[in-house]
């Protein structure tokens, strides 16, 4: 038994996109303050809606996953910053009060 | 990231090699290091980043680079097929370990008792010598069994095992230690053993002493307060 598919998401990920699916990945790479998961923690959306993994308690996923898809239409990486700073924190809501950076990314 | 990145990285896991994916920010270029062609200061960071395991951005040459460690999974070595270890195994590969259960008696060892988990039916000696535990090894004896728990416990106390636990009552720890010292351990390297094993939450069944056990070897991997060191 290997690495447990659980944490996987990037196997997930890339058994999707073998399947014919259009992948994104999203990657933390920086925390600061409360943050439920550590840098490196992947979150993995298709364009069919499929997801796996996290890249926080919840707070952000649905807007992660939202700046996905547009990287799935464009082809275009994005690197996304959730924190007090950023125009989406009070919409977006991280209850935490943590900051959050997320890279997203196009399974190419 | 690109296929032949991805491919890559699929190839190192099923090598069992650790690497880092260096992306640049925010512009998403990527490569695998170690690799001669990079920057020593690129590689210095990427090895930094596996011998500590956490993942993060670098500033380096000017550049932002998320170095994300993709080291092979964490290793727990079960000595004694015993319930316990039915119960443990799916919990350590749930979170993240590959698991070897050890154990000579075949009947206790079986893949029906033990579906999709490693098995070694070898002696437990020969058994680590095979498995080499690291700095990135967890062993577990449950046997009760000193023929079969005190080799295991030798081998593990002469390697880097980063957690070392023993079933057993209080007053058959006692006795294990005083048979380890005669195997020529001192006192400080017996500190080593959790024994009893596992954090104290009055576990009772062999699935709640399960859960004692991983959670105390998740806690010595992650230096909590609530695992120290005994007997130092």
């Amino acid at each position: 038994m290997s690495m447990n598919e659980f944490e996987d998401v990037l196997s997930t990920a890339a058994a999707w996109r073998a399947a014919g699916e259009l992948v994104a990945i999203a990657t933390v790479t920086e925390t600061w303050g409360s943050s439920p998961r550590p840098a490196g923690s992947q979150l993995a959306v298709t364009k069919s809606g499929r997801m796996a993994g996290s890249v926080s308690g919840g707070c952000i996923e649905g807007a992660v996953a939202e700046a996905a898809m547009k990287t799935i239409e464009s082809g275009v990486p994005q690197l996304l910053d959730f924190g007090v700073t950023h125009e989406r924190a009070w919409e977006v809501g991280l209850a935490c009060g943590g900051k959050v950076k997320v890279f997203v990314e196009k399974l190419n | 990231m690109t296929p032949d990145i991805l491919a890559a990285l699929e190839q190192a896991k099923r090598d069992k090699r650790p690497v880092v994916l260096a992306t640049r920010l925010p512009s998403g270029e990527q490569r695998l290091l170690p690799d001669p062609a990079a920057p020593a200061e690129l590689n210095e960071a990427a090895a930094g980043v596996l011998a500590s395991d956490e993942n993060g951005t670098h500033k380096i040459g000017g550049e932002d680079w998320f170095l994300h460690a993709y080291n092979p999974p964490l290793r727990l070595v079960i000595v004694g097929a015993v319930h316990i270890a039915q119960a443990l195994a799916p919990f350590a590969a749930q979170c993240g370990f590959a698991v070897t259960v050890v154990d000579p008696r075949r009947s206790f060892a079986s893949d029906e008792r033990f579906p999709g988990v490693t098995i070694s039916t070898d002696w437990p000696d020969e058994a680590m010598e095979a498995l080499r535990p690291d700095s990135r090894t967890a062993v577990v004896t449950l046997t009760h069994d000193p023929k079969l728990d005190d080799p295991a416990l030798d081998r593990a106390l002469k390697s880097d095992a980063f957690y070392i636990g023993a079933l057993g009552s209080r007053r058959t720890h006692a006795a294990r230690l005083k048979r380890l010292t005669d195997l020529g351990h001192t006192e400080a390297a017996l500190a080593r053993i959790k024994g009893p094993v596992g954090l104290n939450i009055e576990a009772v069944t062999a699935t709640e002493i399960a859960v004692s056990a991983i959670a105390e070897i998740i806690a010595v991997r992650r230096g909590s307060p609530l695992a120290p060191q005994r007997g130092t």
